[in-house]
């Protein structure tokens, strides 16, 4: 600060401000473009996704999305087992996630003591930090060999009568993809609602414990709705996780085009597809298709991020957006 | 009610545990020196490092960073220093947008971008995919460490007649340094871990190439590749450069945390 306020002696004041005016135009120009960048990038990636597509959108149009049939040989493509599996591998990550994750969070709001607190959320909130490439080898090597003797037969011999829980039990599995991605997004589900229900006024609590109630009945009953339209924003980010993982989906759900009804069974994922299959894709519709499916899920994550972003906004009053699981 | 809750905890508390355990148990006893000086040996062969995608990785991330970083912050420090015009919010709005984007999907930009026009794989494309992951989640945590800083500390500057790029980069930007450095910290932390985007733009490579214009390997292609083939030896050394990975990547994060906790965030 000395250094700027010593050159006043030597130059004139109007020269100084007339420099401050330069150095202030070229500083805001330099940040500009900076920030320019990020929509920049986006409308690029969007145009370059469209373009890269293009020739899968003449061919097969909407049709793509409902039509089944993945031939690379006859060059037709149907991403329907692709949406299938995307959306029921992310539904079986949500319902396990879910109550735990949310669970975790009350606790941790409102019932642990203060030494408990911060370890436990750090630990969960680690989780975010582990690479998808190591969530797919141990899910491999340790996860589904240890769910193949465990958890797999108790639930064929339990509900077994449900269509879900039948048929052979194959290692990688829609099942298995569904476990690791709820692992996978339970730190981002907690921490989000941790933040949102954080920032419920204390009143609300104190209200329901004047009233009568337990600290159960106060958390559930005056805190958690309060809160709840940031939970569900913090579980369709979550939801927006799970959509997109690819790495360990890519390496446990068995990789076939093929709509079981079984959860034991094999299945495929779009953005597990486009992860095995574009290296390998020889022919230019091949690569078109596959672009095609990014496209879509592009597409699903943009509205369902929104949508999570929008809600948890409305409750936290733009306070909590996910930064301690980023 | 409350025990069920407990159970919660314990349960989501596990998966973490479990992971460092199994990677220990299964890694630490490939690691040697070797496993960091030396090149992979062919297929059914015993022994043989990962001294390729180390340098690979570095490279990439390297590159990435280089261009990353400085458009990261300084978008930062836009969407700070003009929090209310309208290229700061709708940069705001797109930048969360980017950050949920999947990295395949970037992956897949990438190519279309630099690896279909140039006609083959590089490191380089692979750079650009991870900065297009880097760049939106640097800026928002620059953003935010800005907006920490009183502005009565930049009112000073400007009253005693500092210029408002001075005030700035040497009052503002300085005061929350450590902040903006962890949030650059957590950025490299995350993509140094990603595979789906450099799939098929780094592509991967058995060799030693510190041209960035040829394919390279690095780390996560490696834990790929390994994990998925037949050999056990190949499952091995997954499981050691898994270990790598994920120590160094929880270093950067535990590290870049407990910088932000003890510094900004007050206890509740």
């Amino acid at each position: 600060m000395i250094e700027g306020l010593d050159s006043t002696e030597a130059v004139s004041p109007v020269a100084r401000l007339q420099g401050a005016a330069t150095g202030d135009r070229i500083f805001r120009t330099l940040l500009t473009i900076a920030a320019l960048a990020i929509p920049t990038l986006l409308g690029f990636l969007v145009y370059e996704l469209w373009r890269g597509s293009q020739p899968a959108i003449a061919k097969f149009g909407v049709d793509f999305l409902a039509t089944s049939t993945w031939d690379p040989v006859a060059d037709k493509f149907g991403a329907l087992p692709l949406i299938f599996g995307t959306l029921l591998s992310s539904l079986i990550a949500l319902v396990i996630a879910v109550p735990l994750s949310v669970g975790v969070a009350i606790f941790l709001t409102e019932f642990a003591p203060g030494p408990v607190r911060r370890p436990v959320a750090f630990i969960v909130e680690l989780l975010a930090a582990i690479p998808s490439v190591v969530y797919g080898l141990w899910g491999i090597f340790f996860l589904i060999p240890v769910l193949r003797v465990t958890l797999f037969p108790f639930l064929q011999n339990t509900l077994g009568f449900l269509p879900l829980f039948q048929g052979t039990i194959y290692g990688n599995s829609m099942l298995a993809a569904g476990i690791i991605l709820a692992i996978m997004i339970m730190p981002y589900i907690m921490s989000v609602t941790r933040e949102v229900l954080a920032s419920v006024p204390g009143s609300q609590r104190e209200a329901a414990l004047a009233l009568g109630a337990t600290r159960w009945e106060a958390a559930w009953t005056a805190v958690v709705p309060y809160a709840r339209s940031g939970i569900v924003g913090a579980i369709i980010l979550g939801l927006g996780r799970a959509l997109g993982e690819t790495m360990a989906v890519t390496m446990l759900i068995g990789n076939r085009h093929e709509i079981a009804t079984s959860l034991f069974a094999p299945g495929y994922t779009m953005a597990a597809a486009i992860a095995n299959e574009f290296t390998e894709a020889s022919t230019d519709m091949h690569f078109a298709a596959l672009a095609y499916v990014a496209l879509v899920l592009f597409g699903v994550t943009v509205v369902v991020n929104a949508l999570a972003r929008l809600l948890i906004w409305k409750v936290s009053k733009g306070r909590a957006s996910g930064g301690a699981a980023l | 009610m409350v025990g069920l809750l407990v159970l919660a905890a314990v349960l989501a508390v596990l998966p973490l545990l479990l992971i460092l355990g199994t990677l220990i148990v299964k890694g630490a006893g490939s690691i040697n020196l070797g496993f960091f000086t030396r090149m992979p040996v062919p297929a059914g062969e015993t022994g043989g490092g990962v001294a390729h995608a180390i340098v690979g990785t570095l490279m990439i991330v390297g590159t990435a960073c280089m261009i990353g970083l400085p458009t990261g912050i300084g978008a930062g420090v836009f969407a700070a220093e003009w929090p209310a015009s309208k290229i700061a919010i709708a940069t705001r709005f797109i930048a969360d947008v980017l950050n949920g984007t999947p990295s395949i999907v970037v992956g897949v930009f990438a190519w279309t971008w630099i690896v279909a026009k140039q006609g083959h794989f590089s490191g380089l494309a692979g750079s650009a995919a991870l900065a297009v992951l880097m760049i939106p989640m640097v800026m928002r945590t620059t953003e935010e460490m800005i907006k920490l800083v009183p502005n009565s500390l930049r009112e000073a500057a400007l009253a005693l007649g500092y210029p408002r790029w001075r005030t700035s980069l040497q009052v503002v930007v300085r005061t929350c340094l450590p902040g903006i450095v962890t949030g650059a910290l957590l950025a490299v932390a995350r993509i140094a871990g990603e595979t789906a985007p450099l799939l098929f733009t780094a592509l991967g490579s058995q060799y030693m190439s510190t041209n960035v214009q040829q394919p390279m390997a690095a780390l996560p292609l490696v834990v790929f590749t390994y994990a998925t083939g037949p050999y056990p030896e190949w499952h091995r050394l997954a499981w050691a450069t898994a270990l790598v990975l994920i120590v160094v990547v929880l270093i950067l994060s535990i590290a870049a945390r407990i910088a932000t906790r003890s510094r900004f965030d007050a206890p509740r």
